[in-house]
């Protein structure tokens, strides 16, 4: 197999040329996003310049504490970057209700598959570790705000329903049902259509990253396939956890609908 | 069966004592904005008052369980709540909800017929007229079996002539089940045909506390 060609900075450079040709027809066309296009390329540039360097100390000082960290710090931004992506304004016991639900579904999954799925040995390796996690905690993230957002406008729009349910002698529960299965629906159709997209529409990033590297197609497609089925794991789990806990949060202890919300 | 004692809700309902019997039919009358709904949902506990007790059947209901007390006490409001499904679905939810035993299709078919609604059970329900809907609406809880109704202006939808089959199919079946029966109106000639208790509102006023005299016929 060939190895694989190193980019040199011209060559890099010249990968550029995509963005100066966006920049040209937006300004052509008279549209006033030249800015947002600029900030955004900068912003992606530092950010994997700097994330390729931290990933390089990483990977040759592997440490469980480093790579807990890393985990940690990732989950963080994740849960901070949902808090931000929410259409409406969110109360701090949501806050910390989405942050659980996150927790606890994303570190299940990662090591169940770390420890069971790829064994890896040591288990803290961060060549494994940290792009499965960055992996599972993205697409979490996606899930997770879709069904947040799902949930809060879900809640509102179909007020009508859940207080004329109550009234029917339903528990808050029964009562919030269809908002709770149309916000989990949501929340999973992105995670869905990329597997059936898979391989025929595209090559998912991280097998083509392999293939890139070197790695036998047939081994990429191995960690594909467990990898899309550990995010598939996480993404529901952190989903039905927040959709268990969260539409609690519209109902105080007397059964009633609150309208904090609104 | 119904006993409120001292409730305030912000500057909307004064109430210093009212007593609502059971067994009987009480009609809530009043203008627009005057709480008559609002009364209507502190009964069954879906809203609670600022200040004050409300007893159902010597209980307080701050002491029973609020879901228990809306199977038994099952309210209907004016704008009727249709979900998406069938008809058959939309009136058998009443008893999924409460976790009662579900009406059988004679049941059903009886309801519709009775009600008027020339519709068949597997229609959608979310097709049908503001009229049909609060009809379908009636029918959900009357079949759930509820010690109490209570109706929200129940023939705000329908024309005069339907509006009088309805309500004599209603009183019927409360009469034949022994049920108690609240309902809102702002039609004083309807009160005074079928209620033997009413509760006026009419004195009310915007930011001006009033006090809910029970009147008996």
């Amino acid at each position: 197999m060939k190895e694989i060609i190193d980019l040199s900075f011209w060559q890099l450079l010249s990968a550029y040329v995509f963005i100066l040709i966006l920049i040209l027809i937006v300004k052509i066309k008279r549209i006033p996003r030249e800015k947002e296009i600029f900030l955004a390329t900068v912003r992606m540039t530092i950010q994997l310049i700097l994330a390729g360097y931290i990933l390089v100390y990483l990977f040759e000082n592997a440490h469980p504490i480093l790579t807990l960290f890393s985990i940690c710090i990732m989950q963080v931004f994740a849960i901070y970057n949902v808090y931000k992506r929410s259409n409406t304004k969110i109360n701090l016991q949501m806050k910390k209700i989405i942050a659980l639900s996150m927790t606890l579904g994303i570190f299940f999954s990662l090591f169940y598959f770390i420890f069971i799925v790829i064994n890896v040995s040591p288990w803290y390796e961060p060549r494994y570790f940290i792009p499965i996690a960055g992996m599972i905690i993205g697409n979490s993230m996606t899930g997770i705000t879709l069904g947040v957002n799902n949930l809060i406008t879900g809640m509102k729009s179909h007020r009508e329903e859940v207080e004329g349910a109550l009234m029917l002698g339903a528990t808050p529960k029964a009562a919030s049902k269809e908002v709770t299965n149309q916000a989990f629906d949501a929340a999973m159709i992105p995670t869905i259509n990329s597997m059936v997209g898979m391989g025929i529409v595209f090559l998912p990033g991280l097998m083509t990253g392999q293939i890139l590297s070197g790695t036998s197609p047939v081994v990429a497609i191995e960690y594909q396939i467990a990898v899309i089925l550990g995010i598939v794991g996480s993404v529901s789990l952190s989903v039905i956890l927040f959709l268990h806990l969260g539409y609690k949060q519209f109902f105080n202890d007397r059964s009633q609908l609150i309208h904090e919300h609104d | 069966m119904y006993r409120l004692t001292n409730i305030k809700i912000n500057e909307l309902i004064k109430i210093d004592n009212l007593t609502i019997p059971g067994q009987s039919v009480t009609c809530i009358l009043g203008p627009s904005g005057s709480g008559k709904s609002t009364l209507l949902k502190l009964l069954n506990n879906m809203i609670t008052p600022d200040d004050g007790q409300i007893a159902y059947k010597k209980q307080l209901i701050s002491d029973l369980d609020p879901i228990q007390l809306r199977r038994k006490s099952v309210m209907v409001p004016q704008t009727p709540v249709i979900f998406d499904g069938t008809i058959k679905e939309n009136i058998t939810i009443g008893s999924k909800f409460s976790e009662k035993e579900p009406p059988s299709i004679k049941q059903l078919n009886g309801i519709l017929e009775e009600f008027q609604l020339n519709k068949n059970l597997n229609d959608n329900a979310l097709n049908l007229s503001g009229g049909e809907k609060q009809r379908i609406a009636i029918a959900r809880a009357l079949l759930m079996n509820p010690e109490v109704l209570m109706l929200d202006e129940p023939t705000s939808a329908l024309d005069e002539q339907t509006a009088e089959v309805v309500v004599h199919k209603i009183l019927e079946y409360v009469k034949d089940k022994d049920l108690s029966l609240i309902f809102v109106t702002h039609n004083k000639e309807l009160a005074a045909q079928v209620a033997d208790h009413t509760i006026d509102l009419m004195k009310y006023s915007l930011k001006k506390e009033m006090t809910i005299h029970e009147r008996n016929h």
